[in-house]
């Protein structure tokens, strides 16, 4: 076997990954949109535009999230068997919020629709809320490690009775889960004001721009600090894997290229949101925040797993510790899937052209009025 | 054991908790993948001639397709996961080839359907007409090519192919994807499937015209509607009995134990007839509880040696042939499951023996044990059974289930001819009995629909990958309370959310068609 060949084909499909999530992480911003339904949406005029921008793009997030889970399958299905299997409730409370998401659109508005539409408005908000804060969570455990040990036939044994939520027994996944809330929160303010064309919406939507983009900032920057100044797990020489101090630090340094994407991802959100903030009338604060929302978590997931570092560490038994070489499909497999993976342009590509003619022009509450089918 | 079993307990909620999920879920897919087909010809028909009724009546459908659509996809999400979730062990040991599939249908499908539903159901107003027009095709096309991923994952689970296994990592691993793709299982299971869904969205829109035309409303839609439908329909429930026919070939060579439980059969031999219908019955003259009889049976004489081997004469094994072993028709020779599980337990004791030996540097013994895996590892789940009854599968739920969907197949092939002939003479104003007829061949649809995959995934217990991976060992250890739990969470939701749906379609229903008389 071509030893050179599966380590490439390890990177590759682990740069694919980060840019699914990436994307992911962007696309929260239909979340962080629904769980400001009551913030921005004071009556139910301004509610139903909301929700019907919205709802032309949740459906983005949900099958990012499911392709995010099966790229991960196919390619890493170490990770798989592993944290969905051992950090079972956390991703059973994940999948369950986007299943009250993915009705709630549908049904809110039609007759006779059993629970009442104010009921699917608390199912938007409770996956607006919920799902954020424990999809960051559950990543923020790529850095901070969660009590797993894998045995003879890789099966995964968690070594609390909790099954994941221990996770939230740890101070800096905290910050993580705020930090991505508070972005998907941004992201969708940003998106109402591009999107949106109202006079209360708009004004609310800026308002409220302050109270989400610092805790933003200020919880990544948290979370960036405590990461590159703590431990991370590396493999050393011997391919053994242990807790190494400043490990994150060193990547960062020790990989320019990524470091580079991270500080432009950074810039552009902040670009986007300080723009919004000073120039009442610029509305594409979206595209400078969203763009650099997905370099930054590319590269901090780069950070994870490259440069020989265990991307989903075992607390209790480093060893176990999984990594791209150790938790990777077969070379067969991932060259498969390579060739699978010379569609995504082209998915890219209809995406990109049915997301602007759907987009063209902001709506309006006529426009609403007007359209039907609507949510 | 080197995977141990785990108890009965959480082995049976993990099984109870996908079957839900997947029952759920097949309530809402196969409405999906056919009634998308007859959305984009409506929308074709108008595009073509004009005629605004097509319009119509694709935009009425579609609205129903809409509040469908969701929930297939909530439950789908939910299925995908499970896979790693509750099944743990199973996504390492098969998750080199298996999770290949899924990634597909995610890039390759769900993309396309999600982008352009939205664009299918908002962009009336917003695009060409001819991109409308190609957006509502694509939809259909999105979602059969996810039926085929799933289903060619599906399928090698049945009968594992263009693999093998490797004792380092402990998984089996992928060596030929076009193997694994055009499996003639995969193919079968394909077209049965998807042609079966087209069946039931057929029956589905004849069915709600059937209501209008009792309520004396739309008729020239429902006439419209029912002719395309029934066209359809006619169409796909022969191509359903004939990729079922394919299906059961297969089976007769890949699981005959399955085909075994479809047909209630003890003992087989050459020649055997093809029960229609007919009692189980236990026997205490039969060694074990899980062994059944057929009573009171209407037989084919030599009908089910001829439709497994195309030879009247050939020999079918029953349940107690398959115990004890057996020579098939095409000559191979399968010994006593005794003698497999012994061969099982000697592979997996070799696995260890070679990870043992890889570990102290010893060759010799490594590849020793190495020789003994590979002659063994066609039984290596075998292994893993207590006794020889466990792989006899729950024969009563499986003889019946399939008796309940071949018999609805032959009522829809009438409805779709009956249905056609009435919609194309106008007879709306006498035989009421049809429409009734159309109304009640809606839910007997989804029966047989569920009654299709109970045989397919009850009739191959005890296997998760045939002869490989038992269910029991596949699952994910953990506490069976939080399985219990996640399963009644899941249940009640699901259940309020299908109220709601049924609701929310009816009161659709009720609405009516918007611009047709």
């Amino acid at each position: 076997m071509d030893v050179m060949d599966l380590n490439m084909l390890q990177h590759y499909w682990w740069i694919l990954v980060c840019i699914l999530g990436g994307v992911l992480v962007f696309l929260l911003f239909v979340q962080g949109g629904q769980s400001l339904l009551y913030t921005i949406g004071k009556e139910k005029g301004e509610r139903d535009l909301i929700i019907n921008t919205l709802g032309h793009k949740w459906e983005y997030t949900f099958t990012t999230l499911v392709v995010f889970g099966g790229a991960f399958f196919a390619s890493f299905p170490l990770f798989y068997s592993t944290s969905f299997g051992g950090a079972y409730l956390v991703w059973m409370l994940i999948l369950f919020c986007f299943v009250l998401q993915a009705v709630s659109y549908e049904y809110r508005n039609k007759k006779n629709n059993f629970l009442g539409s104010r009921t699917y408005e608390v199912f938007l908000m409770i996956n607006g809320y919920a799902a954020p804060l424990l999809l960051g969570a559950a990543v923020a455990t790529f850095f901070t490690g969660s009590p797993f040990r894998l045995g003879v036939m890789r099966d995964v044994e968690w070594m609390t009775p909790w099954r994941g939520l221990d996770a939230l027994g740890v101070v800096t996944n905290y910050f993580l889960a705020l930090a991505v809330f508070f972005a998907a929160r941004t992201l969708a303010l940003l998106y109402f004001i591009l999107t949106i064309d109202d006079v209360n919406i708009g004004v609310r939507s800026r308002r409220q721009l302050w109270f989400n983009a610092v805790p933003f900032v200020v919880f990544f920057l948290l979370f960036l600090g405590v990461i590159l100044t703590g431990d991370g797990y590396a493999v050393l020489a011997d391919e053994s894997i242990e807790p190494v101090r400043y490990k994150y630090f060193f990547n960062l340094l020790e990989m320019p290229v990524n470091t580079g994407l991270l500080l432009v991802g950074l810039f552009g959100v902040l670009y986007g949101i300080i723009r919004t903030l000073s120039s009442p009338l610029w509305r594409k604060g979206i595209w400078f925040a969203g763009s650099g929302t997905v370099l930054a978590v590319i590269a901090l997931l780069v950070l994870a797993g490259f440069n020989r570092t265990a991307f989903y560490p075992s607390s209790v038994d480093p060893d176990s510790s999984l990594t791209i070489y150790n938790a990777s499909s077969s070379f067969y497999t991932l060259k498969v899937m390579f060739y699978v993976s010379l569609v995504i342009p082209v998915v890219i590509a209809y995406i990109w052209y049915a997301w602007r003619v759907m987009t063209r022009k902001p709506m309006t509450r006529q426009m609403l009025e007007e359209s039907d089918p609507k949510y | 054991m080197i995977l141990e079993l785990t108890t009965t307990s959480l082995v049976e909620w993990s099984r109870w908790q996908f079957a839900m999920t997947a029952i759920y879920h097949y309530m809402f897919v196969p409405l999906t993948l056919g009634l998308s087909f007859l959305l984009a010809m409506m929308e074709t028909l108008w595009y073509r001639t004009g005629k605004v009724e097509w319009l119509h009546a694709a935009k009425f459908w579609m609205k129903l397709f809409a509040v469908n659509f969701a929930i297939g996809i909530a439950t789908g999400l939910i299925l995908e996961f499970q896979f790693g979730s509750n099944w743990s062990n199973y996504s390492w040991f098969v998750g080199d080839i298996f999770g290949a599939p899924l990634a597909i249908e995610g890039l390759f499908a769900f993309f396309l359907e999600a982008t352009f539903f939205a664009v299918m159901f908002f962009g009336w107003e917003r695009v060409s007409r001819r991109f409308h027009l190609l957006s509502t095709w694509m939809v259909f096309i999105g979602s059969n090519i996810s039926a085929l991923w799933i289903l060619v994952a599906n399928a090698w689970m049945q009968n594992p192919v263009g693999m093998e296994f490797n004792p380092l990592t402990a998984r089996n691993e992928m060596v030929d994807f076009w193997a694994v793709l055009f499996s003639p299982t995969a193919m079968s299971k394909f077209f049965h499937t998807v042609t079966s869904a087209y069946t039931l969205s057929a029956c589905f829109v004849i069915g709600v015209s059937g209501w209008f035309i009792l309520k004396r409303r739309h008729l020239e839609f429902c006439r419209k509607s029912i002719l395309l439908a029934s066209v359809f329909g006619f169409c796909s429930i022969l191509a359903t009995m004939f990729t079922g026919d394919l299906s059961a070939r297969d089976i007769t060579r890949t699981q005959p134990m399955k085909l075994a439980a479809m047909e209630g059969l003890n003992e087989g031999g050459k020649g055997v007839d093809l029960t229609l219908i007919g009692l189980t019955v236990t026997d205490p003259a039969l060694p074990s509880d899980r062994m059944y009889r057929v009573k009171y049976g209407i037989a084919l004489p030599n009908m089910l040696s001829f439709l497994g081997y195309h030879d009247f004469d050939a020999y079918i094994p029953g349940v107690q042939d398959i115990l004890n072993g057996y020579v098939s028709s095409d000559g191979t020779e399968y010994p006593s499951v005794e003698q497999r599980m012994a061969n099982g337990r000697m592979a997996i004791a070799a696995l260890k023996d070679y990870r043992k030996a890889v570990d102290e540097g010893d060759d010799a013994v490594a590849a020793q044990a190495l020789q003994l895996l590979r002659t063994h590892f066609q039984d290596f789940g075998y292994g893993y059974l207590s006794s020889p009854e466990e792989v006899i599968p729950p024969i009563p739920l499986v003889f019946y289930s399939f008796r309940i969907m071949v018999g609805l197949g032959f009522l829809f092939l009438l409805l779709f001819v009956v249905a056609g002939w009435y919609a194309k003479k106008r007879k709306f104003a006498c035989f009421r009995l049809i429409p009734y007829l159309a109304i009640v061949c809606v839910p007997l649809a989804y029966v047989a629909s569920q009654c299709g995959w109970i045989v397919a995934e009850v009739g191959r217990q005890p296997w998760v990958v045939q002869h490989l991976m038992p269910t029991q060992v596949a699952i994910t250890r953990i506490a069976s309370g939080w399985v219990v739990t996640t399963f009644w969470m899941f249940a009640v939701l699901f259940t309020l959310l299908l109220i709601a749906e049924l609701g929310i379609m009816f009161a659709q229903i009720r609405k009516g068609v918007k611009g047709a008389e």
